[in-house]
């Protein structure tokens, strides 16, 4: 009995469909030297993986792939770490089955 | 500025959204519905499940030509350790009845035709339109929205908020707060396909029988959460769910729990040979009758995910957003056929109808379930699982061991890991938030 070996979430975002406004992400990172645990958290906590470690140990964010679930938002608004909007009308994720 | 000042904006195409719209554009009310998506339905998600009996107060004939999947005839429970489930199944033909009580569907078709329907009625339907933020005049009234188009500011008399679990403009606003991560659940969800005479056969369906599964145990590792298989015509959707508050503490990955829960012994063979389609993800309300917040205020009242309203404990959510929907467009009305404006002391007829309904009682009555199954959900979700697998497995599997010492051991096993007090505190704490 077999089932499809373990895929990338990067990989996985491909079966999407996305609209990306292009220079206009709509989730920003604050500037930090150091991040916050909830900061941290998001690393693994994403569902699309859109939070990554750059070099200099900061937490950067990527939302091409964003399905706009809103976690990020739950856990690091309010300690100002990131400023989340929803993208403009028509752009983002687009689900064709929901 | 658009010219035009419309009786209502509702704010958000889903179950909700859509509920509240057609319900006022039914009765000649000059609507307009707002929608971020490319077409209503796009941005939403849901595993999904149809109640027909709150689909049938607002489209009476819907089953006519609404896209449904399966009517469900059965209803299986899985408890689950790493290799083995302990099942509850009910079935029964009674549930082939013409009139279905329940169906599967896939929300980004439904809701097109559910906003068809709404544009039937004759709403105004504005898509790929974000709404930026409401706008009040001086006195703090909601008195319309802005959007994120030129000249984007559009008046109306109330505007109904049915932005979703995650929408901002009534927290952006100060109206409710932004939900806390113990009280919303994160799932994720992929989309299986298969020939349709493989899902009948392995979900032992005919025609357009339909069966869900749901599923509690180690493949949540602890956390407050659950898996779900859906049979539908010719996919199966597949996903898993835990408190946002969980997978912070513990920091498992929701797409390593959903590759956990498709490989367990008891659930790839559902699945083996299929076409994924598309994986999503998205916030379920999870606080129960304590997160809901204030629901109606100065020109604006708020309905559906947004509203918190969803029963966790029964796993119906699009019920609810559909009849506050409704009963939110019911109150406005009355108000407006007395020709009153619309302030909290005349938009509270909306609370009011809904306490009556089944939406704040259902609610109500599991008031104390989230907080139980979050502070023991060691307990819940990975001891008792395990426990129940290993006394199955040593009931069922003949050994010689004569049976009374089969029974001592389960129930040492039972009381090892959690003391008699602990278990007569866990059934007692189920038992006094169950009633």
């Amino acid at each position: 009995m077999s089932i499809e070996p373990s895929m990338r979430v990067e990989d996985k975002l491909f079966y999407n469909r996305y609209l990306v406004d292009t220079g206009r992400p709509h989730i920003k990172v604050r500037p930090h030297a150091k991040p916050s645990p909830q900061l941290l958290s998001m690393l693994k906590a994403c569902p699309a993986r859109c939070y990554e470690l750059n070099e200099g140990g900061q937490v950067e964010a990527t939302v091409d792939g964003c399905m706009e679930c809103g976690t990020c938002r739950i856990i690091c608004e309010e300690s100002g770490d990131i400023e989340w909007s929803y993208p403009r009308g028509g752009y983002g994720v687009l689900f064709k089955f929901g | 500025m658009i010219e035009e000042k419309f009786d209502a904006i509702v704010v958000g195409a889903g179950m909700a959204g859509n509920a509240a719209a057609l319900s006022m554009a039914q009765r000649g009310m000059n609507v307009l519905q707002l929608e971020r998506g490319e077409y209503s339905g796009s941005k939403n998600v849901q595993g999904a499940i149809l109640y027909a009996d709150m689909l049938e107060k607002l489209v009476p004939d819907f089953r006519d030509d609404a896209p449904l999947e399966r009517h469900l005839v059965e209803q299986r429970f899985w408890m689950l350790d790493d290799r083995s489930h302990t099942g509850l199944h009910y079935r029964s033909d009674d549930f082939n009845e013409d009139k279905p009580n329940r169906y599967t569907i896939i929300r980004a078709q439904f809701d097109k035709w559910f906003s068809q329907k709404v544009r039937e009625a004759g709403a105004t339907v504005l898509c790929e339109t974000t709404v930026t933020e409401l706008a009040r005049d001086a006195n703090g009234k909601v008195i319309g929205v802005r959007t994120d188009r030129r000249d984007g500011e559009i008046r109306a008399d109330v505007v109904v908020l049915a932005e979703g679990v995650n929408g901002m403009l009534g927290t952006r606003a100060g109206l409710r707060e932004r939900p806390r991560p113990e009280k919303v659940a994160l799932a994720v969800k992929e989309m299986h396909f298969l020939p349709r005479e493989t899902i009948e056969a392995r979900f032992n369906l005919k025609g357009d029988e339909g069966v869900v599964i749901e599923a509690v145990g180690t493949i949540s590792r602890g956390m407050t959460g659950m898996g779900f298989i859906y049979a539908n015509k010719e996919c199966i959707s597949l996903g898993i769910g835990c408190l946002v508050a969980d997978f912070q503490r513990t920091g498992e990955t929701p797409y390593g729990l959903l590759d956990r829960f498709k490989r367990h012994p008891s659930v790839t063979p559902l699945i083996e040979g299929s076409e994924v389609k598309e994986y999503s993800a998205h916030l379920i309300p999870e606080g129960g009758f304590k997160a809901i917040p204030q629901l109606y205020g100065n020109g604006w009242v708020v309905v559906g995910d947004a509203a918190q309203l969803n029963n966790t404990i029964h796993r119906e959510g699009s019920n609810l957003a559909m009849t506050s929907g409704r009963i939110a467009a019911e109150a406005i009305l009355q108000i407006k056929s007395r020709s009153q404006p619309m302030t909290p002391q005349n938009l509270v007829l909306y609370k009011k109808k809904l306490d009556e309904s089944f939406v704040i009682k259902d609610l109500r009555k599991y008031k104390d379930m989230p907080a139980l199954m979050h502070t023991r959900s060691q307990n819940f979700f990975l001891t008792y699982p395990q426990l129940v697998s290993k006394a199955m497995q040593n009931f069922l599997r003949v050994d010689g061991t004569p049976k009374i010492e089969k029974e001592k051991l389960t129930l040492k096993s039972f009381t090892r890991v959690r003391s008699r007090s602990g278990l007569f505190g866990d059934a007692f704490g189920l038992m006094r938030a169950w009633r």
